[in-house]
């Protein structure tokens, strides 16, 4: 910038965001679907559903629960990765 | 133009130091130019011609310090980390490639820049002579006659007055924005969306070396993780968005201490901001420090009017917005929101109370000054103008209380309580302590599960299950536990009017801390 008159300090961290690429999109849902209970009430009843919907309209399917210690914090790392390697795909279910 | 003595590591962790006794030949580059690429082959020739006798070096000005580098071309020539840049910026680089042969002496014989077959020749020849080596030089014809560099990465912009500013001593090393003279910085900054809504002052080099005099610590000393991008706080960030929020130097340590507390684990700052419920951080101060910077813990001490007050809270909040990158509409999911988002911090009045201060309380020295934060929501009133005893005026608490979240919502975390003056001279006047105020709001707000029961007026409350296993006519109360309930003293002298800030979730949400204010 020309002339510049006043300088200011960025307050900010200053860190470009990191974009991550996406994973590959599977083409059909076959395999293990992991379905992840918040913890947030009746969480378990949107889950519960879902597995019976999911039993109904793709038989064969593998389905593994998780659930999160808390819905106040972000899924323990080691459940992220756990789920990461058991499955396909996942189902993140919030309730109220 | 010069380059000064150094000692940087190879990529083998040896330290390498120049000047040295033997001819050199330093070949600053980084990986992203082309035409440094283009080079290394024949910097890679020269260090086996004539490494023997010459320090042939790669100074790298990659973040990884030339790992990548050495990863993708074979090099045997020692590779020299200078991610820092400071040996590129005192070396006045500013191109790279940028060659440089010094004599065995450490005087500078020769520099040029880019890709220049002529000057490449030029040089083996004369290193041929100089160490007597015979070297097998490159293949000449398959190497372009020029081919120009790229800019080094020491002027970048941003980086070159953070280099400069380090050079010269200056503590500060945050990025220089310049604001041309045609823009008014105040709308510059609410472009930029670093505003919390309000205008902010703007953050010079001169105030922020002002307020950064507030507090003895490094300003770059990393204090914190900021949530929700986890993003390190250095001091002088602290600092910068303290001159923002209109902090005088003074108040520095207390939004220090303050951004450490929301930022312990057991705050858990991340739940806080990404709720849709009400809390936000609410900081209280205690100790000497009150009086020091002029807090207001008297009359009006929830609201306006007094600068501590006002700008300490709003700096925590500005250090989550800008360094924490928590916004609204971001991860800060509020439905509602409620004003002390922008500030919420205020002191005990301790002279004034008949009880330890809360920080004593919570295990500090009476001389020490602190902070706690707690994850509150908005101040709440309540009166009782009538109880003239200690036990029918914390009954008025406890059916106060009653009410919070919901009268059927039981079972509750942490309540932060203000008692004022006339409230304090009452409970006082019987004698009472603390733990006896905290039975009877818990006496008095405690309700049999048959009132709590969910009916067909009210969808809220136990379910039937609940209501049978623990049965319709055992009392529950409204905190879970009575050590749950902080009462603290503040306010003006007339008025029987006291105050709550509902909490968050009970348990697995968040706890409050108290953090010792430093020098």
């Amino acid at each position: 910038m020309t002339d510049p008159e006043l300088v200011i300090l960025d307050p900010t961290d200053e860190r470009v965001p990191v974009r991550r690429a996406l994973a590959a999109r599977p083409s059909a849902l076959e395999g293990t679907v992991g379905l992840l209970d918040i913890s947030k009430p009746r969480g378990d009843v949107l889950i519960e559903r879902l597995e019976e919907r999911l039993r109904e309209r793709v038989p064969g399917l593998a389905i593994v629960r998780y659930r999160k210690p808390t819905f106040t914090r972000p899924a323990p790392q080691d459940l992220r990765r756990q789920i990461a390697e058991e499955c396909g795909f996942v189902i993140e279910a919030l309730a109220d | 133009m010069s380059v000064p003595s150094f000692s940087l590591r190879d990529s083998e962790g040896e330290d390498r130091t120049f000047p040295g006794e033997r001819p050199a030949l330093l070949c600053f580059v980084h990986r992203d130019c082309p035409t440094c690429l283009l080079s290394l082959p024949v910097i890679e020739a020269a260090h086996v011609g004539f490494g023997s006798r010459m320090d042939v070096w790669v100074i790298a000005q990659d973040q990884d310090g030339g790992a990548k580098l050495r990863e993708e071309h074979t090099l045997s020539v020692p590779v020299l980390d200078d991610s820092e840049l400071e040996i590129s910026f005192a070396s006045e680089i500013e191109t790279v490639p940028t060659v440089i042969e010094f004599g065995p002496g450490g005087e500078e014989n020769r520099r040029f820049v880019g890709f220049s077959a002529t000057d490449w020749k030029r040089l083996f020849s004369d290193a041929a002579a100089a160490t007597q080596l015979e070297a097998e030089e490159p293949d000449w014809s398959t190497f372009p006659e020029l081919r120009p560099g790229c800019g080094s990465r020491s002027v970048e912009p941003g980086i070159v007055e953070r280099l400069q500013a380090r050079s010269e001593g200056s503590p500060l090393r945050a990025r220089r924005i310049e604001v041309g003279s045609s823009v008014d910085p105040f709308e510059f900054m609410f472009e930029q969306g670093l505003c919390d809504g309000l205008p902010v002052v703007p953050p010079t080099p001169e105030r922020v070396l002002r307020m950064l005099e507030g507090s003895r610590r490094d300003p770059q000393e990393v204090i914190a993780e900021v949530a929700p991008n986890y993003a390190p706080l250095t001091v002088e960030k602290v600092a910068i968005n303290a001159v923002m929020a209109g902090c005088r130097p003074e108040y520095l340590p207390v939004v220090l201490a303050g951004v450490e507390a929301i930022c312990a684990p057991e705050f858990n700052l991340h739940g806080v901001l990404a709720t849709t419920f009400f809390a936000t951080p609410v900081l209280l101060v205690n100790g000497p420090v009150r009086q020091r910077i002029g807090m207001n813990s008297g009359i009006n001490c929830l609201g306006q009017g007094n600068r501590a007050n006002s700008t300490i809270g709003r700096a925590v909040q500005l250090i989550v917005r800008n360094v924490g990158g928590g916004r609204p509409g971001g991860v800060d999911r509020a439905t509602l929101g409620q004003p002390g988002k922008l500030s919420m911090c205020f002191a005990e009045h301790e002279e004034r109370s008949n009880w330890e201060p809360f920080h004593v309380e919570r295990g500090f020295a009476a001389e020490a000054s602190t902070v706690t934060a707690y994850a509150g929501g908005a101040p709440t009133g309540f009166m009782d103008q009538r109880a003239r005893d200690a036990r029918t005026l914390a009954t008025s608490y406890g059916l106060s209380l009653a009410a919070v979240s919901h009268p059927k919502q039981y079972s509750l975390g942490e309540i932060l309580v203000v008692v004022p003056p006339e409230h304090v001279d009452t409970f006082a006047r019987d004698g009472w302590t603390k733990a006896q105020v905290r039975e009877q709001i818990q006496s008095a707000s405690e309700r049999p599960v048959r009132e709590l029961a969910r009916d067909p007026q009210c969808a809220e409350g136990l379910p039937e299950a609940v209501v049978r296993r623990l049965g319709a006519d055992r009392c529950i109360p409204k905190f879970r536990s009575a050590d749950d309930i902080a009462l603290v003293v503040a306010g003006g002298e007339a008025g029987k009017f006291g105050a709550y800030f509902q909490g968050w979730i009970g348990s697995g949400g968040s706890a409050m801390t108290t953090r010792e204010i430093g020098e």
